[in-house]
């Protein structure tokens, strides 16, 4: 068995990390890996594409149920999926009550001490949204995840969050030797995506790993609650999830420490996209419409 | 041994400049803003005192410097040790992990008469002793039935007041939302209250949160034992006497001779009721100034209920209060306080010739509260004795302000000092005395010096009214003349003539 190797998905929230991640872990198996994916959000549904199930029994739901954490079993969270990926979500609270945050700490220490991570090749982490808390950071501190993939998009917010989750990565990356693998654009259609997401990726001193072309495909598979690896193993779209597979597997030790940039950068860069106006040009335009409806 | 010195501005001044020394820069000058000698002033002399300085030239109630071992405590501590637990027949809930609940288990010597466990709770200990899911997951359903077994198990107790440990404010718990619950299922009080470790920069934002919390969750919610009370003439509220070793019993005695029926007292010894009954009395006395002005106030702003200070320490101060209390009476009450005063002289005369010879002259060091720092002074004068120094853990501006009346100019006054800075200020000065805490008293006695703590009464007490000074003059005599002091010396030392004995 080769050495461990841990890696994350952060992103913004709804930019889909767990259908990306859930794919390419999918494809990464064909290359003789042995995988544990381990979902990090309160949500639960970083592993339903290869359970082919709703979400699972939880670490934290089933501790509490059983009392406390460590009354409870390996067994009892660790569920077995598509291809013989082991799956564990940490589960948490219920939006507005507790600290889910806390709750990821909990979970992944459990994890650790229990021998969830013996015989894999890969940890994979899916992370919630932003990196809000300590508690969310907790993949990419020392010991975990040595190299995390921000996926993003074309859409102004996406980059901004990818520029927040490079400042994370930033944080820990002199104390505790977590890197930046590279951009995941998946795709959304807007302007000179495949050049913004590239000149976001050079910005961070990074590189645009790849980029998932849009395909409906996708959503079909996973209104069936599995990747386009099951559904449809011959398509272009699970093509795609191979080759970055193959590129993230091919990128071990490769990750760099992130540079992230201001605001005023990241609007500049916007700006000379021409996604974002110039604050005179928004000015004009603001004053022409003015005069438009004054008229 | 003492060492016999002079006390006065020049020597406390380089002093200071000396204890400093050993600091850095950064905290050197931050440090050097809590540490004062007091000044001269045109203000009036004190009546009573006959004293008047300037001690508000430094600052107070600002953050403690990490890593210097200040003696404070926190906002939790404030509320649920000092103003909320003593309330009996209420239970209190220690709101998150177990240990601060633990170590707040019956901590401070408030005195009360009930039967624990039936009707009276102050020295049980409850607490919804927080487990990792509950931080996940939110302690709020825990705290609902935590309160439910306690109205189970308890039937008798009143009401539940909820004081929220730190984790209670990280994890943003509704603790409101289920205190109004529980009010409508059951009838009772339930007061929350947000005092959680990390507000503030000591336990005195805790005292204010918990006064705030009477407001809002007993006055505001109704009349409650008040209603239908027929308020008296001669009505006050004792406020801020917590009854350690029984000071408020002690107080208690002298109003009542004094002919002033007391409503409440807040809230050593204290019922629900007896809180909501004092927006009814005439008058406020106030004895801990720093944790319970802020209910005064609002008790004078909403119901018109006056308030006074007093300070029931030392023959001196007991006669100028019972004076000034009885001067909001009629005639009858004025010369019932004059009785008073005449009944105990012969007690007061015979403490006095008893402990004065022995006490006359001795120097005293006194490192408290908020309160105590200087209202004990003249309980000292009385007795002959010198305060060298005093300071406080967590006072205002105000109370220094106030400190003036009690203290000569030319006395040490440190705020919120740290243990290296105290021990430095005892070792150069060497009193007679030290009251303080427990913290300090081994080291202070393990420098050959007297000690007695003046949080706890060092498990004696009372010390407030009459009675109260016997056993002070007492406890201080017992402290300062123990024979093992004579033996503080190395016997090689000893004169050689004992030595060859």
């Amino acid at each position: 068995m080769s050495e461990l190797r841990q890696i994350a998905f952060y992103g913004k929230g709804g930019i889909g990390k767990s259908t990306t991640s859930q794919n390419t872990l999918a494809a990464l198996v064909e290359l003789g890996q042995k995988i544990l994916i381990v979902g990090c959000d309160p949500k639960a549904d970083s592993t339903r594409l290869i359970l082919n199930s709703k979400a699972q029994d939880t670490v934290l739901h089933m501790a509490a149920e059983m009392g406390s954490v460590e009354d409870l079993e390996l067994e009892d969270v660790l569920k077995v999926g598509y291809q013989d990926i082991k799956c564990v979500e940490s589960g948490g609270p219920e939006p507005g009550v507790g600290c889910a945050g806390r709750g990821v700490i909990t979970a992944i220490n459990f994890l650790e001490e229990n021998g969830a991570y013996d015989d894999v090749d890969y940890v994979s982490y899916d992370v919630l949204g932003d990196v809000v808390c300590g508690g969310f950071a907790m993949p990419i501190r020392e010991n975990k995840a040595q190299e995390i993939y921000i996926v993003m998009s074309g859409e102004m917010m996406a980059l901004y969050a990818a520029n927040n989750i490079a400042k994370g990565i930033l944080k820990y990356a002199n104390s505790g030797g977590v890197r930046l693998g590279g951009l995941i654009c998946n795709e959304r259609q807007t302007d000179k995506e495949l050049e913004l997401a590239t000149a976001m990726a050079e910005k961070l001193g990074s590189q645009l790993i790849h980029f998932v072309p849009r395909d409906n495909i996708v959503q079909h598979a996973e209104l069936r609650r599995q990747t386009v690896l099951q559904y449809a193993p011959e398509s272009a779209q699970a093509n795609e999830y191979r080759e970055l597979a193959k590129k993230i597997h091919a990128n071990s030790g490769k990750g760099v420490i992130p540079t992230p940039i201001t605001m005023e950068e990241l609007e500049e860069m916007l700006m000379e996209f021409g996604i974002m106006q110039s604050e005179e040009e928004r000015e004009a335009l603001i004053a022409a419409s003015d005069a438009e409806m004054a008229g | 041994m003492a060492k016999d010195h002079t006390s006065g501005p020049d020597e406390y001044e380089s002093l200071i400049e000396e204890v400093l020394e050993a600091y850095p820069a950064k905290a050197k000058k931050r440090r050097a803003k809590h540490l004062t000698v007091s000044k001269a002033t045109d203000e009036e002399p004190d009546p009573t005192t006959g004293i008047a300085s300037k001690c508000d030239t430094q600052k107070s109630n600002i953050k403690s410097i990490p890593g210097v071992m200040t003696i404070r405590g926190c906002a939790y501590a404030g509320s649920k040790g000092v103003v909320w637990g003593p309330v009996k027949d209420m239970v209190h809930i220690s709101h998150g992990p177990v240990g601060c609940g633990q170590y707040s288990w019956s901590q401070r010597r408030n005195y009360y008469i009930g039967k624990t466990g039936v009707d009276s709770f102050v020295t049980m200990q409850f607490t919804t002793d927080f487990q990792e899911k509950d931080i996940v997951f939110g302690g709020d359903k825990k705290l609902g039935s935590t309160i439910d077994e306690i109205n189970e198990l308890f039937p008798l107790a009143n009401g539940v007041t909820i004081q929220s440990e730190c984790p209670i404010g990280l994890i943003g718990d509704d603790i409101e939302a289920v205190a109004r619950e529980k009010n409508k299922e059951t009838g009772k009080t339930m007061v929350p209250v947000r005092c959680e470790g990390f507000r503030g920069v000591s336990q005195s934002l805790g005292h204010h949160i918990a006064n705030d919390a009477v407001r809002d969750w007993v006055f505001e919610k109704g009349e409650g034992a008040g209603a239908g009370y027929e308020a008296g003439p001669y009505d006050v509220n004792v406020i801020g006497d917590y009854n350690i070793g029984g000071d408020a019993w002690a107080s208690r005695i002298l109003l009542e001779e004094m002919g002033l029926n007391v409503v409440g007292n807040w809230s050593g010894d204290a019922t629900l009721a007896e809180i909501e009954r004092a927006p009814k009395a005439r008058l406020n006395l106030i004895h801990c100034y720093r944790s319970m002005n802020y209910i005064c106030r609002y008790m004078e702003e909403k119901y018109g209920i006056g308030w006074m200070e007093y300070n029931f320490f030392g023959p001196t101060q007991i006669a100028a209060s019972l004076r000034a209390i009885a001067k909001n009476f009629d005639e009858t009450i004025q010369e019932n306080a004059e009785k008073v005063i005449a009944k105990y002289q012969p007690m007061v005369d015979a403490v006095k010739a008893k402990y004065m010879p022995r006490l006359e002259g001795k120097s005293v060091m006194l490192y408290v509260g908020g309160l105590r720092p200087r209202h004990v002074v003249t309980a000292y004068d009385d007795l002959g004795m010198v305060i060298a120094g005093t300071g406080y853990e967590f006072a205002h501006n105000d109370d220094y302000k106030r400190t003036g009346h009690y203290v000569k100019e030319g006395t040490l006054i440190y705020d919120d000092v740290t243990g290296y800075e105290l021990e430095k200020f005892i070792e150069k000065i060497r009193p007679d005395l030290v009251g303080s805490g427990i913290k300090e008293k081994y080291p202070v006695q393990k420098m050959g010096i007297p000690f007695r703590q003046m949080h706890s009464w060092d498990y004696s007490g009372p010390y407030h009214g009459y009675d109260g000074f016997a056993i002070f003059a007492r406890d201080m005599d017992l402290a300062i003349n123990s024979p093992v002091w004579n033996m503080y010396d190395a016997p090689w030392e000893k004169p050689a003539a004992i030595a060859a004995e």
